[in-house]
């Protein structure tokens, strides 16, 4: 087995909404030198180990994932039966750089090129998105803010280059937020992750701008199995941004992330996602933060796509006064199912935790939220607010809500609010009597309804998700 | 100068006929009343013509300049210079008025042609002024939380800035006291007196609302149709005999 080089091909599995994925299909050459072909043994995770050149310890970590992972059940007592759709066996786990996808932007679907024109994406990104070209040239932006913040101390790095280059830092972190353990998917990513980023900010220093992913496009990034570890030491204070509003092309059907946030004592850490996924893709990302004494996480999560998609991001509130907020938006348009929701784990006196949860279901769409907020007997002055909100737009829509919250004790408050509304068709016809389009009319309405969410977002986030939520309605109305 | 054209009119819920040849031209500047009692067709009238979708129009047609708007959708129906101001408009949360009136504005103009946004709020400023609607109102979400005289006011604003050449008033004048019913009156007679003044069709119940937008035409409806036709001295009458005057006058015509 000849290992390749280290960058993998990061536009191999990058999807683009509603396309009939078989048209215009990537090949591959047939050469097992470059990729650990399909299916999932132990032959395929010490395939990618030894490619990525890991410590014994690490690749332990991962045969050891690996049989978590075989062992563990479906979660389909309390999940959706559609998992049970995945194929493990048909799914290629690892493809370095020898196995660049093919196609010329000719075979690139019409639907997908005029997307990209309605969104404005530049034109030597559309060709990457596109999965034209194997990498995108951002390495001048990537190094670029690299070099910026190293001055700082902050180092930025993929997840390979991170275990490899600072183990000191970030093997006393990595799996301990989120264990193997913790669930089948979580198992999975710990056998066969790579890609993802890896980031330490050192003790007082605060990060400027956000820290994209989208900067280091061609270095592993978009991978379907990322691990991505950032660790904000005391009183740092870091904002990182991950996905783009562009639909991603994919070439697999199965995305399962891992996402660690550990925020030290006075530690501010903002995670903030947009995720466009083609319609056919299982997306089921585990992701949670810890929050020190006086420390913050925020995760704000923008779901939007994919045939199904498992999020809840967590926080543990560990130190005392620590604070944590998720802040999510979910569409699901035709035959789309989103569950996603968020869990506040309350650890010590006074923390505070406060989940804002929108949902939108369009056509035969379905959303459902679920929410652990846990506050146990012993602790006092805690404090949660829930919000969930959702928005049916047509009677085939679904919704669900299944909000766990267990306060005990009689010196913690919580508070919890849920609403269900419908886009009315005197609504619409209100809107269209002064001249908007149903779709425009539609689009107004679900802007509407997530604008005091959306206020909240870097503002080239809501301009791009305002554009986007136009483009899903465009496509809804008959 | 433009000119909508109702020409013999039938509209049904369902299978039931509600408006049963309904015949009447409105021309710009024009402000025609139609009162009658509840349930001979008025509001179902009005919302018919801008395209509301739970009104079959089975027979019959509307003609703006010349044109059947019959076969558009009602954003279509709007754009062509059609109006509706709502007996109970819609809340939409979350939307600014600006916004929302933007994008109203914006969905008039030609694909590609972008809305100048400093004289669009220069615009808006002035026709608020005009309405004496505070600018605050302006970053409020349409509808949402208003009261019945905001809601008014907020339709006659819209207007304004739409600029319609006909304009279809679906009782206005419910739910206001006479201050508000006063503010939103002062606000069409301002743009009646405009060089782009609308046709306006002004459904009501009550002659009260006549004393202040004083119409040039008045029209009883009843059983889905015109029955009686007149000034501004037909509506006084009506107050004072009231409706089953004209229920006898057209039982005595039809027996």
């Amino acid at each position: 087995m000849k290992p390749p080089t280290e960058i993998e091909t990061a536009a191999a599995e990058n999807p683009v909404v509603g396309i009939d994925q078989t048209k215009g299909d990537f090949q591959y050459k047939v050469d097992y030198a470059f990729d650990a072909g399909t299916g999932l043994s132990e032959d395929t995770v010490r395939y990618i180990s030894s490619v990525k050149k890991e410590e014994p310890w690490l690749l332990e970590f991962r045969l050891k994932a690996l049989k978590t992972f075989l062992d563990k059940p479906m979660p389909t007592h309390w999940a959706t039966k559609d998992l049970e759709n995945i194929n493990f066996d048909k799914i290629r786990y690892y493809l370095s750089q020898g196995q660049k996808p093919k196609r010329t932007w000719d075979e690139v679907p019409d639907d997908i090129k005029k997307t990209f024109e309605r969104l404005g994406i530049p034109e030597q990104e559309r060709k990457f998105l596109a999965g034209v070209e194997a990498q995108f040239d951002s390495e001048a932006a990537y190094s670029n803010i690299k070099d910026i913040v190293a001055k700082q101390g902050v180092i930025f790095v993929n997840s390979t280059e991170g275990l490899r280059e600072h183990p000191e830092i970030f093997r006393k972190f990595f799996g301990k937020v989120i264990p193997t353990g913790d669930n089948k998917f979580s198992a999975l990513n710990s056998a066969v992750f790579s890609g993802g980023s890896f980031i330490y900010v050192p003790k007082g220093v605060k990060v400027a701008q956000p820290l994209q992913a989208y900067f280091r496009i061609n270095a592993e990034n978009f991978g379907q199995f990322e691990r991505t570890l950032i660790i904000a030491d005391e009183g740092a204070e870091v904002v990182y941004m991950e996905g783009c509003t562009a639909p991603k092309f994919s070439t697999s059907t199965l995305h399962s992330a891992v996402v660690e946030l550990v925020a030290l004592k006075g530690a501010k850490i903002q995670y903030i996602t947009v995720q466009n996924w083609a319609n056919n893709v299982f997306n089921l990302v585990t992701k949670r933060g810890v929050a020190h004494e006086d420390a913050e996480i925020k995760w704000i999560d923008c779901n939007i796509g994919s045939r199904l998609t498992m999020k809840y991001p967590g926080v543990v509130l560990k130190g005392e006064r620590a604070r944590g907020e998720v802040l999510s938006i979910a569409l699901a348009n035709d035959g789309q199912h989103q569950d996603t929701g968020a869990k506040m784990i309350h650890a010590a006196n006074n923390t505070t935790s406060n989940i804002i949860a929108k949902s939108i279901s369009v056509g035969q769409g379905r959303s459902t939220y679920r929410g652990v907020v846990h506050i146990p007997k012993h602790l006092k002055g805690c404090k949660n607010n829930t919000e969930c909100d959702a928005l049916l737009i047509n009677t085939n829509s679904r919704t669900d809500t299944y909000p766990a919250i267990s306060v005990k004790g009689d010196r913690n408050a919580t508070q919890h609010e849920a609403s269900v509304s419908k886009v009315s068709e005197d609504m619409i016809f209100y809107m269209q009597s002064r001249g908007l389009t149903e779709a425009q009319a539609m689009s107004l309405a679900v802007n509407g309804f997530i604008n005091d969410l959306a206020r909240q977002f870097p503002m080239e986030y809501s301009v791009e998700l305002k554009r986007l939520i136009d483009l899903e309605m465009e496509g809804s109305v008959g | 100068m433009s000119q909508l054209e109702i020409k013999d009119l039938h509209i049904s819920i369902g299978d039931k006929p509600i408006v049963k040849g309904f015949t009447l031209t409105i021309k710009q500047g024009e402000v025609h009343a139609i009162m009658g009692p509840n349930g001979t067709g008025k509001s179902t009238l009005a919302k018919a013509i801008a395209g509301h979708p739970d009104y079959t129009i089975t027979s019959g047609d509307v003609v703006l300049d010349g044109k059947s708007v019959l076969a558009m959708e009602p954003d279509e129906r709007a754009r062509a210079g059609l109006f509706l101001a709502f007996q109970y408009p819609s809340e939409i949360p979350g939307v600014s008025i600006a916004n929302f009136l933007r994008a109203a504005v914006q969905a008039r103009m030609a694909e590609g042609e972008e809305l100048d946004a400093t004289g669009y709020y220069k615009r808006l400023y002035a026709k608020m002024d005009l309405l004496k609607i505070d600018r605050k109102f302006t970053s409020r979400s349409v509808n949402e939380g208003f009261s019945g005289g905001e809601k008014k006011r907020c339709e006659i604003l819209q207007m304004a800035m739409l600029e319609p050449k006909v304009a279809l008033m679906d009782e206005t004048d419910s739910g206001l006291d006479i201050d508000a019913l006063r503010i939103v009156a002062d606000g069409v007679n301002a743009q009646r007196k405009t060089p782009a003044a609308p046709g306006i069709l002004l459904i009501t119940h009550y002659q009260r609302l006549l004393d202040y937008i004083v119409p040039d035409f008045v029209h009883v409806m009843w059983d889905g149709r015109i029955v009686k036709s007149g000034d501004k001295s037909l509506a006084l009458e009506l107050e004072a005999k009231g409706y089953d005057w004209v229920k006898q006058e057209f039982a005595a015509a039809t027996a």
